[in-house]
């Protein structure tokens, strides 16, 4: 089975990035072979939608779940629609991440765990709070 | 003439200059672009508002005739747009209803449909028109609903517009095309770092700006001897003054209090005149 991981390097030791949109590395894994190859998040630097944008990418890499910490609402539409099943509350490592969803430690997610822009800083949708 | 009244820092005093300084010299319009505090029509408190939606056009995909092809989806700068397999998506609150989608599209299968984003509201008081727009909360696109604000600008006569805080969009939006900027900073290096950054702003837009230092008597000399370094005149300062607070959080324009205020802002006025010559 082909997953997604979102990860701050490129390699199965880097750790997982809790932020799905906003990750600069998708790490694809396939958990039988535990082979794996890496793909820049080209919506890393996107003002708004990064979701969206890395939902679309995942999509687009026949990837039948993703793992990460956390995901926003319109990423969770998103993959959701697509088929693709989300696990969040990864932590530590990919590899230690991927031998979690193995053993069947991982939660899905049925809704977002965070609001939009999670990951983001700086002003935007509710400054001044 | 224009003039709008601008902060680099929110809670400096910009609306407390900008309403005062339209009762003072008898402003003929008054347009609050801060569309998401809007908070002037506390202090003119407006009577007989008309309210006018802001609309956006959005795209809307009919599925019978999508082939599913993602020329959309990968055109879209904005993300609006999400096609896998045998789904295509729209999310609206995302879309800059830029149009390019159903250009694009090679079947025709997209259309556009309006999408409200905030209002308008036209009022009166104290013979000052009273125009501001409301952003609908949780929507991210100020700078459409400032434009609507801007649309109902008279051309003639003084117009004060009252800007959001910041360096962003919305504050160009609302400088662009006015004729002063009075940038209101407090004398504090909290308030001297977002005066920087404004002041570098609306200088590159080309406008002429003065400042007004408020809360003078707190904080320290480094708002002055910016400055003074880089040739901004200081218009007005208004002094740390527990009674000004008060009436503010009151919702009281301090001038209904104050009236020896009232040629202070007609000079300040003068002053901007002359600079704008
Ligand atoms: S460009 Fe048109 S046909 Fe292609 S995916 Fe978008 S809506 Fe469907
Ligand atoms: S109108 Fe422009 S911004 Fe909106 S969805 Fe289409 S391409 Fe994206």
């Amino acid at each position: 089975m082909k997953i997604v991981v979102s990860s701050t390097g490129s390699t199965m030791d880097s750790a997982v990035d809790p932020r799905f949109g906003r990750c600069p590395t998708f790490l694809i894994i396939d958990t039988e072979t535990m082979s794996h190859e890496a793909v820049s998040n080209t919506s890393i630097g996107s003002a708004h939608g990064a979701g969206i944008g890395a939902a679309q990418s995942v999509a687009k890499l026949n990837a039948k779940a993703v793992i990460t910490g956390n995901v926003g609402p319109n990423a969770h539409m998103a993959l959701s629609s697509a088929g693709i099943e989300i696990y969040t509350g990864a932590s530590g490592s990919v590899r230690n991440a991927v031998e979690m969803f193995k053993n069947g430690k991982l939660s899905k997610a049925g809704r977002a765990t965070v609001g939009g822009h999670f990951g983001q800083s700086g002003r935007g949708r509710g400054r001044r709070t | 003439m224009k003039i709008t009244v601008a902060s680099g820092k929110g809670g400096t005093g910009k609306t407390l200059v900008a309403v005062n300084l339209a009762l003072s010299v008898e402003a003929d319009q008054v347009l609050d672009c801060d569309v998401e505090e809007p908070n002037v029509y506390i202090f003119l408190q407006p009577d007989k508002t008309t309210v006018k939606p802001v609309e956006l056009l959005v795209p809307v995909i009919d599925e019978a005739k999508c082939t599913y092809c993602r020329k959309c989806a990968e055109f879209c700068q904005f993300n609006a747009l999400f096609v896998v397999g045998e789904t295509a998506m729209v999310f609206p609150e995302l879309c800059h209803s830029c149009g390019g989608c159903k250009l694009i599209c090679p079947v025709d299968a997209i259309t556009e449909k309006p999408r409200s984003i905030g209002d308008i509201y036209l009022g009166e008081a104290d013979g000052i028109e009273l125009v501001y727009g409301k952003l609908n909360i949780g929507e991210a696109l100020a700078v459409p609903v400032i434009s609507a604000v801007k649309e109902e600008a008279k051309d003639e006569g003084l117009v004060i517009l009252d800007s959001a805080p910041g360096s962003a969009c919305p504050v160009v939006e609302t400088v662009k095309d006015t004729d002063f900027c009075l940038m209101v900073t407090e004398p504090t290096p909290f308030g001297l770092h977002d005066l920087e950054i404004a002041t570098e702003v609306v200088s590159q837009l080309g406008i002429p700006l003065g400042v007004v230092v408020n809360f003078a008597g707190i904080g320290d000399r480094g708002v002055y001897e910016f400055c003074s370094e880089k040739s901004i005149p200081i218009l007005m300062e208004i002094p740390y003054n527990r009674r000004i607070a008060e009436l503010y959080s009151d919702g009281i324009p301090f001038l209904k209090e104050m009236p020896e205020w009232r040629s202070k802002f007609q000079s300040l006025l003068e002053k901007i005149k002359e600079m704008t010559r």
